[in-house]
């Protein structure tokens, strides 16, 4: 399958291994992967600071950016919930409306593409570690992906899986949210990263970067032992 | 910013940081979370429950003009009088001429969040009338002078020490760690002061349209004490509690029990059919009904916040939010904490006061997962951030999102300030940014890669 990749803006200029493992992860199973070097970000910031002038400018660049993509892959729950829930949220009755429709039937987040759109739980990889998982919140409630991450890890050679207290517990992060109401943001990072930490596990794996920055943020202000890894990163790591 | 975001900030800041409050909240629900989901698995199908539900509410809603005309009809057969209030002060002051007609003294009220949205107990005690809670909770926090913590557990976060401590104080008993015996002393000292009660108030949780009849649900009989010794009997109610009929109450009893307390159904659940009727041996001569709009029409012209009316003040929202287990509930500073508080407060006290309780929210949804009738809680925030944005526009929030929106459009600019951003991030890091700055008070920023994916793209694809 000819896959384009859907890369968040964060994980572009923070986290780029995010975005490289997805890659590695998507040849190796076989599938041609390009890039559209035209896309920025899914304009999710100004949507949720109530901003849907400027979010709805940004949606209408992404319909052009993926325009003719057979799919769009993300690795990232919060941008692709973006896309396929919100998108055609902010362009219902304008003309945009059914391209909107078209692109988030089109796009998947990347443990859902793999699960879900392909069938495929073992994608060969093998990590020797005892990991917990963390529900992004968009994944979670907004796409409704539960399962399919922890298929994925369990399909991977030498690794643990873990489950945490305050599993399905928010990490706090919710974007500006967390500059804008730092307190309360610090308090529920606290709450969620101090159960990660107490799993024993060696890392937090999530399909979410915005969450694992949250997360790893503040497990690296604490020295928590617990180190943040996204599941792409997991499922590219060959023995 | 407003005075309420400016209060909301000092107090949810220091909250935040309380520790060992939060501890005691997130103990207090422990036991709550167990028993909702034991209840919540006897249900055949809780998702089929909740939808049913949803309809309930959402039927009468949408119809709630003939549903109220219909309510209101068969309550006065009943031989009820109905009042109706345009706001706060319309029902205060109806409230304040019953009682002055009554040459009542004394008042006894079972748990009414709507008569702490309409401040009643200041209004009735500023005319001279001794008013007494007779809820546990709310007895609790009245004698603290604080309003509820939470519109379902008052005072859920006040240890036990503290109340044996101001029963000692104001009632005079002896301390006791027992919460049997704190119980029992609240209700020696409450059983008296029904029977001298010239008027009881309540709340109602459901409207009957089909019987006219009032629903209230409890756990302590207290608000049937309530209704009943008194002469008069006013219950205080919002217009949209209405429910067509009493197949859907069935329906919505015992989700709200479960959604709310964990319960199968709450212990006592009454139906009130008007006031003592001849040959009758008990009961109260007069019963009152006063129906409080307060903007509630305003939010039923919204069709896309309609389904905030549906709201059945079970709690569920708070119980698993986690900005309330967070901040706690005074920290809202509104008379409906937690979520569906954030929702409707805006439309209530106005969205330029009241805009940054859908500020504070990381979106994560919990509320809308926990909502019994399926009320779209946390895009009800968004649509209230939109709202208030389209309103009144701050200039920092033009500029931050003006700047923005010209780098996303331009994607060769994105990735220079990229780039620039990566380089100069250790720097950018000890200035005095916004956002920034809250930022990195508590949390690191990972160390800023040399290259981004999409240099790495090109290098790697087409170098």
């Amino acid at each position: 399958m000819r896959v384009s990749l859907f890369v968040p803006c964060f994980v572009d200029q923070l986290t780029p291994q995010v975005g490289m493992a997805t890659v590695k992860v998507l040849e190796r199973l076989g599938h041609q992967v390009e890039f559209r070097a035209e896309q920025t970000c899914c304009g999710q910031p100004s949507f949720n600071s109530g901003q849907w002038d400027v979010a709805r400018r940004g949606a209408i660049r992404a319909l052009e950016v993926f325009r003719g993509a057979e799919v769009v892959v993300g690795p990232s729950g919060s941008c692709v919930a973006m896309i396929k829930k919100f998108y055609p949220e902010l362009l219902k009755d304008t003309p945009h409306a059914a391209a909107a429709a078209d692109l988030a039937g089109r796009t998947y987040e990347f443990a859902e593409f793999l699960v879900n759109k392909l069938g495929v739980t073992d994608v060969g990889a093998s990590f020797a570690k005892k990991v917990t998982f963390h529900d992004g919140c968009h994944a979670l409630r907004e796409l409704r992906l539960k399962e399919e991450p922890r298929r994925l890890l369990r399909a991977v050679k030498g690794l643990e899986l873990i489950e945490t207290e305050e599993g399905e517990s928010c990490c706090g992060f919710g974007g500006l949210f967390s500059a804008k109401f730092p307190m309360i943001s610090t308090a529920m990072v606290q709450v969620k990263g101090g159960a990660l930490a107490r799993t024993g596990a060696d890392y937090v794996v999530s399909s979410d970067p915005s969450c694992l920055l949250q997360i790893g943020g503040w497990l690296s202000r604490e020295g928590k032992p617990i180190l943040p890894l996204h599941l792409a990163e997991v499922l590219a790591h060959e023995a | 910013m407003s005075d309420a975001k400016s209060i909301f900030l000092k107090d949810a800041t220091v909250n935040a940081a309380d520790g060992d409050q939060r501890a005691f909240i997130r103990k207090a629900l422990g036991g709550y979370y167990l028993n909702r989901d034991l209840q919540k698995a006897r249900f055949r199908d809780w998702e089929r429950a909740r939808d049913a539900a949803s309809l309930a509410k959402w039927t009468a809603v949408n119809d709630l003009a003939n549903q109220l005309a219909k309510f209101t009809d068969n309550f006065e057969r009943n031989g009820g009088v109905v009042h109706w209030a345009r706001d706060a002060a319309e029902a205060r002051a109806i409230i304040l001429k019953i009682a002055e007609d009554a040459k009542a003294k004394a008042i006894v009220k079972s748990k009414c969040m709507t008569s702490e949205e309409i401040h009643l107990n200041d209004a009735l005690e500023q005319a001279g009338y001794g008013v007494v809670e007779s809820d546990l909770g709310e007895f609790i926090q009245q004698l603290r002078k604080e309003a509820p913590y939470h519109f379902v557990f008052p005072c859920m976060h006040v240890k036990r020490e503290a109340i044996s401590e101001l029963f000692t104080k104001h009632l005079g008993t002896a301390p006791t760690d027992s919460p049997e015996e704190l119980t029992m002393i609240a209700r020696r000292h409450l059983r008296q002061l029904y029977v001298d009660a010239d008027i009881g108030i309540t709340g109602a949780n459901f409207l009957v349209a089909e019987t006219g009849q009032i629903s209230i649900t409890e756990n302590e009989g207290n608000a049937r004490l309530t209704a009943a010794l008194p002469r008069i009997h006013i219950a205080l109610s919002g217009i949209e509690k209405v429910v067509n009929n009493l197949d859907d109450l069935a329906v919505l009893l015992p989700m709200l029990a479960t959604a709310g307390a964990g319960q199968p159904m709450t212990c006592y659940n009454t139906l009130y059919s008007g006031p003592r009727k001849k040959g009758e041996c008990d009961g109260p001569e007069e019963f009152h009904l006063v129906l409080l709009d307060n903007a509630r029409t305003q939010l039923l012209a919204d069709p896309e916040q309609r389904d905030a009316l549906h709201c059945i003040r079970c709690g569920a929202c708070l119980n698993v939010c986690p900005i309330f287990k967070n901040i706690g509930g005074l920290a809202y500073g509104t008379t409906y904490q937690g979520p569906i508080g954030s929702v409707i407060t805006p439309h209530l006290r106005g969205l330029k006061q009241w805009n940054h309780l859908s500020g504070a929210s990381s979106l994560c949804g919990a509320c809308t997962d926990a909502c019994p009738v399926r009320i779209d809680l946390h895009h009800h925030l968004l649509h209230n951030r939109r709202n208030a944005a389209k309103a009144a526009p701050t200039w920092f929030d033009r500029l931050f999102h003006g700047g923005f929106d010209f780098v996303i459009r331009r994607p060769r600019l994105f990735a220079f300030g990229g780039k620039l951003f990566r380089a100069t991030l250790p720097v950018l890091q000890k200035l005095p940014l916004p956002y920034l700055r809250a930022w990195m008070k508590t949390r690191d920023l990972p160390k800023a890669p040399a290259k981004s994916f999409r240099d790495q793209w090109k290098e790697t694809r087409h170098g």
